[in-house]
């Protein structure tokens, strides 16, 4: 008789908590008249003529692998583009590869600087992502957590106090999935300055930056003395409604772009073309979309922040992103409680604050990328489910 | 008229539903209800806001099909008053839903709306050739309508996202 171990998953992998939205989304499979503000994605449908760039490719015969990096003619559009916008330039052919999402970005920006024990200090609340990645690359992340007393904005103090011999970078999503807060240009400055005191790397997760509602967005690469040690992510998934197409962009400089390029090419080999053609067509004539969709966003964004205010379910003003943060301390419920209950006696799912780390306790992520009549009736419901309680 | 930022944007939102109320429009725009009064209140004033309007679709009721028609007429101009003499006599019949003065080959583009093809061709005939100044007149009839104002008649609008996502 052969052995059979008792599992052939490594260690790294068993270990590994799935991530908390699942079961969310099972629970209402079956449930019909349902509003969901669970989701992480624009309510919009990708432009047209970036849908037709991808199919005049198709029919011209663009089927084949491009470069490992993406269509240099793409590279290129990036490249003029994060000029232009975020005011940092980048070489087209050696500081930026086209990714399979802004989450594949991050993942071989984290295999790339990483060696086993290295510790990454994530701020958390953050995407489900993160921790789990630098724990697949072999790294430890270290978590800093962000208070609603500070809008969800983390202190460089905190770096301050978490940093070790071991620290690598700075992980940091501005503006954030699921707080919707976003640094202000002094706030970015102070957390460089740790940065550069404890020779750190900062990967910034960018992938929110056109969807600003209030102020300039700032990169971290555009900050002074910061190009060198930023992994700038960005995408086109969120400001051009593009997330399935699974299209994504890293800069960074020369040393650790070739760094995550080899990983790239070995793990992907190239983005799908198609969305590459789409992509660039994007670029090239997608900002009165992405203008339409940001005010039809900013108008959402404060009827949801001053319903829920009204509601009961105090919430700050997030400037960026497309995601409401409330809290829901008052009901005296935590927050998967209150999630369940809320889909199963209102049908109107939120996210528990919890799924995106423990700081998120407390507080469920509403996302107002869906229509003005959707949101309406979604915060009628929430407004009688608290009232009944 | 000038107005400002905010001003437009309202008009933009009203534009695209005139049933929003005030207090819903207030929280959008992150002014108070009485603000948001005023700001409505001046487009109205001002004729800014005309009317608010449903789009109705008519193919879809038994007994309401509707023809509708696009007439490019050739008008000669008079002194003085230019186009807008023979527009006002054109515009002034009830089943003319719309006048434009147009560039290119033609000069105004008229859309008649009537009960029956009779009914339509009973009015380019006897009214509307016969207005002094029209020199000629193209008759297009509207067979089906896609997409009216910037709305698809019938758009297949689900989401198709799923549920929940990170």
């Amino acid at each position: 008789m052969m052995a059979i171990k008792t599992s052939y998953l490594a260690k790294n992998v068993r270990t590994l908590k799935p991530s908390g939205i699942r079961k969310f989304f099972d629970a209402t499979t079956g449930m019909t008249d349902v509003i969901s503000l669970g989701v992480g994605e624009p309510d919009f449908v990708t432009p047209w003529n970036v849908r037709e760039a991808a199919i005049l490719s198709l029919e011209d015969g663009y089927t084949s692998y491009t470069a490992n990096a993406g269509m240099i003619e793409l590279r290129e559009a990036i490249a003029k583009y994060v000029d232009d916008y975020y005011c940092v330039s980048y070489n087209p052919e050696h500081e930026i590869t086209v990714t399979v999402g802004a989450s594949e970005a991050i993942d071989i920006a984290l295999r790339a600087i990483l060696d086993p024990g290295d510790e990454v200090l994530v701020v958390e609340p953050c995407f489900v992502s993160y921790a789990p990645l630098v724990t697949l690359a072999g790294g430890v992340p270290v978590i800093v957590e962000t208070e609603k007393e500070n809008d969800f904005k983390v202190q460089p103090e905190q770096f301050e106090a978490a940093v070790t011999d071991r620290t690598k970078a700075i992980m940091i999503c501005s503006p954030n999935n699921p707080t919707g807060s976003m640094l202000s240009k002094i706030e970015m400055e102070r957390i460089a300055d740790v940065a550069k005191k404890h020779d750190l790397l900062i990967l910034s997760d960018e992938i929110y930056a056109e969807l600003v509602y209030d102020d300039l967005y700032t990169s971290f690469a555009a900050l002074e003395g910061m190009k060198e040690r930023t992994i700038l992510v960005s995408g086109f998934s969120k400001d051009l409604a593009m997330t399935g197409w699974r299209l994504g962009f890293v800069c960074a400089p020369q040393e650790i772009s070739q760094g995550m390029l080899k990983i790239h090419q070995y793990a992907i080999m190239c983005a799908s073309t198609m969305a590459q053609h789409a992509g660039l067509e994007g670029l090239r004539n997608g900002r009165a979309d992405m203008a339409d969709m940001r005010k039809s966003y900013r108008q959402r964004r404060n009827y949801m922040v001053q319903s829920l205010n009204e509601i009961g379910l105090p919430c700050h003003k997030p400037e960026g992103a497309f995601y409401t943060f409330p809290s829901i301390e008052a009901t005296g419920m935590n927050s998967e409680t209150f999630a369940t209950r809320l889909l199963q006696e209102e049908r109107v799912v939120v996210v528990p604050g919890n799924a995106f780390g423990d700081s998120g306790e407390g507080h469920v992520r509403c996302s107002y990328a869906t229509s003005m009549s959707q949101l309406q009736e979604a915060m009628k419901r929430m407004c009688r489910f608290v009232e009944k309680l | 008229m000038k107005l400002t930022a905010t001003e437009i944007e309202v008009a933009e939102i009203l534009e695209k539903d005139a049933r929003l109320t005030n207090d819903e429009l207030s929280k959008m725009m992150n002014l108070s209800v009485d603000q948001i009064h005023q700001i409505v209140k001046k487009l109205e004033n001002e004729k800014v806001i005309v009317r608010y309007v449903s789009l109705v679709d008519w193919t879809k009721i038994d007994g309401h099909q509707d023809v509708t028609a696009m007439i490019d007429v050739k008008v000669t101009p008079k002194r003085d008053v230019g186009f807008d003499d023979v527009a006002e006599r054109i515009y002034r019949h009830r089943e003319v839903k719309s006048v434009y003065l147009m560039s290119g080959t033609y000069d105004l583009s008229v859309q008649v709306e009537g009960q029956s093809v009779n009914e339509v061709a009973h009015f380019v005939t006897q009214k509307l050739s016969t207005i002094d100044g029209v020199i000629s007149t193209t008759t297009h009839f509207v067979l089906k309508k896609f997409k009216h104002d910037g709305t698809v008649y019938d758009s297949d609008d689900r989401d198709k996202r799923i549920v929940v996502s990170p």
